[in-house]
């Protein structure tokens, strides 16, 4: 056990999975001299090569491009996107070939690409270096995704994405790359796909949560523990939203009666609407009230002065939780 | 850097100039032409079975076989291919049997086929998106030390694309032992070439990325095996990709649901088809006095006897099981995948 920075956890990871496993690729737009603007793959070209750790040109379709035509020479490759918004050139490549080549070589091809990338907002940055493209994502066949929101499910979930035969995409919440600090196994760790975590337990009302949102809604739950009456919040980490943890969202819903679900991206057809499509299912005689989502706008995400009002705050997810309460 | 071979305007040709080829025996000859063939009585039987509606919407690929076939006799089985659709049937000169790309075109599963069988990539539909494909695979064969070497087919519409750019420029850098091969037959569906790009030739654009670009005559099949056995010299020499512009015109539609009258010169169509590829390379073949009359209709009859089993085959396959909807989008699917099936 190590105690690592939640981007820390990302790079022991990528060092534990290179040294294991020769057939695996690192490549992406400044991963290798500089080690990735936000330093998660720090030392690699050193210690395994230029052929392993690739600069690529500044391309992100050809990234994932040139990473299927890897994968049928037998690589495994993990791409780099420098940035969430800088990812939607790939989504072509994603929609068009990833998602579907396996399936278009009857399951007699495997392409199991990594593509992982800094995501999320609050960090003060310029346009498009903020946004929260999960669903895109999540909504394409034959991908997978999963998020982290500590350091150990960080190195776990990336471990696990490496090593699965389908193409995953981890989303990795930047805003908390250096804020969440954990103690991280060594060596061989792997944190299944499709398993959420129970990152508080509590009896009243269940925050569903990914990414930076979990922190997020553990600030609540420490709040509204503080009231008198106190309200006992769960806190639900899902770390995996395709395959979904469905059994555990379930037993939580079961469990609190109540779900606010918290995302980052716009409201419309994200995640959150999911959650609730799947409770209003499967969990209906359940429920005590409507599920409720705390979301960003359907705008695109603002400059940094105004992003404080963009993105889900202790306050607004307050709010929902007591308005639920109420209900 | 790379050489780079500019403003060479003059179409490279061999049939018309009446040259022989280096370590190109009668045999070889013979086995090219037997795979023109093939592709010919391929492309028109499948626009007989489309009007017959025993199979379904076609991209023709007719006066295109001197492309296809020149090109794949100059790799060694070793070598990868990424097809267009307009390349569908390019896996028959890999041993692919004629029901397997009836089946594609029938809308069948059993129309997937495992790439590492054949080493022939899966039909690309959208345009150049498999560039960045095969400068992979060329990519990561040299990683691991491996002599292979990739081609890729695509028209002079994808020089258009993106990803075109990405690909070619990722083979450059990356040093990819890979073919660009374009079949420039002047028309993407209904838009000439003039409105296509300003470039003077095709393979100029290869300049940009250091790579060399050559042009040859696509209607001239030993013109377009020497280019591609020239490439593939350069690509196992570690001398990385290079662009081969194959000029022709589209003398059939751009598939069974397009009717090219509404725009393309018909006039030049027709000269196009007297000069037809296939015709042009029986002429060039009689008169080195390898193509005798009765070895001709053998090959002919061979195709279209391949043909025939082929369609019989596929017309026999059952209905494909529902249950395949589920079974290869993932090699371990999440739980909730036939959620709403049963």
């Amino acid at each position: 056990m190590t105690e690592r920075l939640l981007v820390e956890a990302v790079n022991d990871a990528l060092h534990v999975e290179l040294e294991r496993d020769p057939s695996v690729i690192v490549m992406g737009e400044d991963v290798g001299r500089a080690g990735g603007v936000f330093r998660a793959t720090a030392g690699l070209r050193e210690r395994f090569g230029p052929d392993r750790c690739v600069d690529t040109p500044l391309a992100e379709a050809g990234i994932l491009g040139t990473a299927v035509g890897l994968c049928m020479a037998g690589w495994r490759p993990v791409c780099e996107m420098q940035y969430d918004a800088f990812s939607y050139p790939c989504l072509d490549q994603l929609i068009t070939h990833v998602g579907r080549y396996r399936w278009r070589t009857g399951g007699a091809m495997e392409f199991p690409i990594t593509v992982r990338m800094p995501y999320g907002g609050g960090v003060r940055a310029p346009e498009l270096h903020d946004d929260s493209p999960e669903t895109y994502y999540v909504h394409t066949p034959g991908i997978k995704v999963a998020i982290p929101s500590t350091p150990a499910d960080a190195k776990g979930l990336l471990a696990a994405a490496i090593r699965d035969p389908d193409p995953v995409v981890i989303l990795e919440p930047k805003l908390i790359y250096r804020t969440e600090r954990g103690d991280v196994p060594d060596g061989d760790y792997v944190v299944p796909l499709g398993k959420a975590r129970i990152a508080r337990e509590g009896g009243d009302v269940t925050l569903v949560a990914y990414g930076a949102m979990v922190p997020l809604c553990l600030r609540v739950a420490d709040e509204l523990d503080g009231l008198r009456p106190s309200v006992s919040c769960e806190v639900l980490d899902l770390r995996s939203l395709k395959p979904l943890d469905e059994e555990s969202l379930l037993a939580s819903a079961a469990k609190t009666g109540r779900v606010v679900v918290v995302q980052e991206a716009p409201r419309t057809a994200g995640f959150g609407a999911e959650i609730a499509a799947i409770l209003a299912e499967k969990a209906m005689l359940d429920l005590r009230g409507p599920v409720l989502r705390v979301t960003g706008f359907d705008v695109p995400y603002p400059y940094w002065k105004l992003e404080d009002a963009y993105m889900p705050s202790v306050e607004r997810v307050s709010r929902a939780v007591r308005e639920l309460l109420a209900f | 850097m790379a050489q780079v071979a500019h403003g060479d305007p003059a179409l490279r040709r061999v049939i018309d100039e009446d040259r022989e080829l280096d370590g190109l025996d009668e045999q070889g000859l013979i086995d090219i032409y037997r795979s023109m063939v093939l592709l010919r009585t391929y492309d028109e039987r499948s626009l007989v079975y489309h009007r017959q509606g025993r199979i379904g919407t076609y991209a023709i690929f007719w006066n295109h076989e001197a492309m296809q076939a020149g090109s794949v006799h100059a790799l060694a089985d070793e070598d990868w291919i990424f097809p267009s659709y307009r390349e569908s049937a390019i896996g028959l000169l890999r041993g692919m049997p004629p029901a397997t790309v009836l089946h594609w075109w029938r809308g069948h599963p059993a129309g997937w086929w495992n790439p590492a069988d054949y080493n022939v990539a899966s039909i690309c539909v959208p345009i150049a998106t498999h560039v960045p494909h095969a400068a992979g695979l060329a990519w990561g064969k040299k990683l691991k030390g491996e002599r292979s070497c990739a081609l890729v087919y695509f028209g002079d519409g994808a020089t258009s694309e993106g990803a075109f750019h990405e690909g070619a420029n990722f083979a450059a850098v990356m040093r990819a032992p890979l073919v660009l091969f374009c079949n420039n037959n002047q028309w993407a569906i209904s838009t000439p070439l003039e409105a296509q790009t300003r470039a003077a030739a095709l393979a100029d654009k290869a300049v940009g990325y250091g790579m060399p670009g050559v042009r040859v005559d696509g209607g001239d099949v030993l013109a377009v095996y020497e280019a591609t056995r020239e490439a593939v010299d350069r690509a196992r020499a570690g001398e990385g990709p290079t662009f081969i512009e194959a000029l022709t015109y589209r003398a059939a539609p751009h598939a069974t649901a397009d009717d090219p009258r509404a725009y393309i010169d018909l006039e030049r169509v027709e000269q196009e088809k007297k000069n037809e590829c296939l015709g042009r390379y029986e002429r060039y073949l009689r008169r080195l006095g390898v193509l005798p009359d009765d070895l001709e209709a053998q090959i002919k009859a061979d195709a279209l006897d391949a043909m025939r089993r082929g369609i019989a085959e596929a017309e026999a396959e059952p209905d494909p099981d529902p249950e395949l909807l589920f079974d290869t989008a993932y090699a371990d699917p999440p739980p909730n995948l036939r959620e709403g099936w049963e």
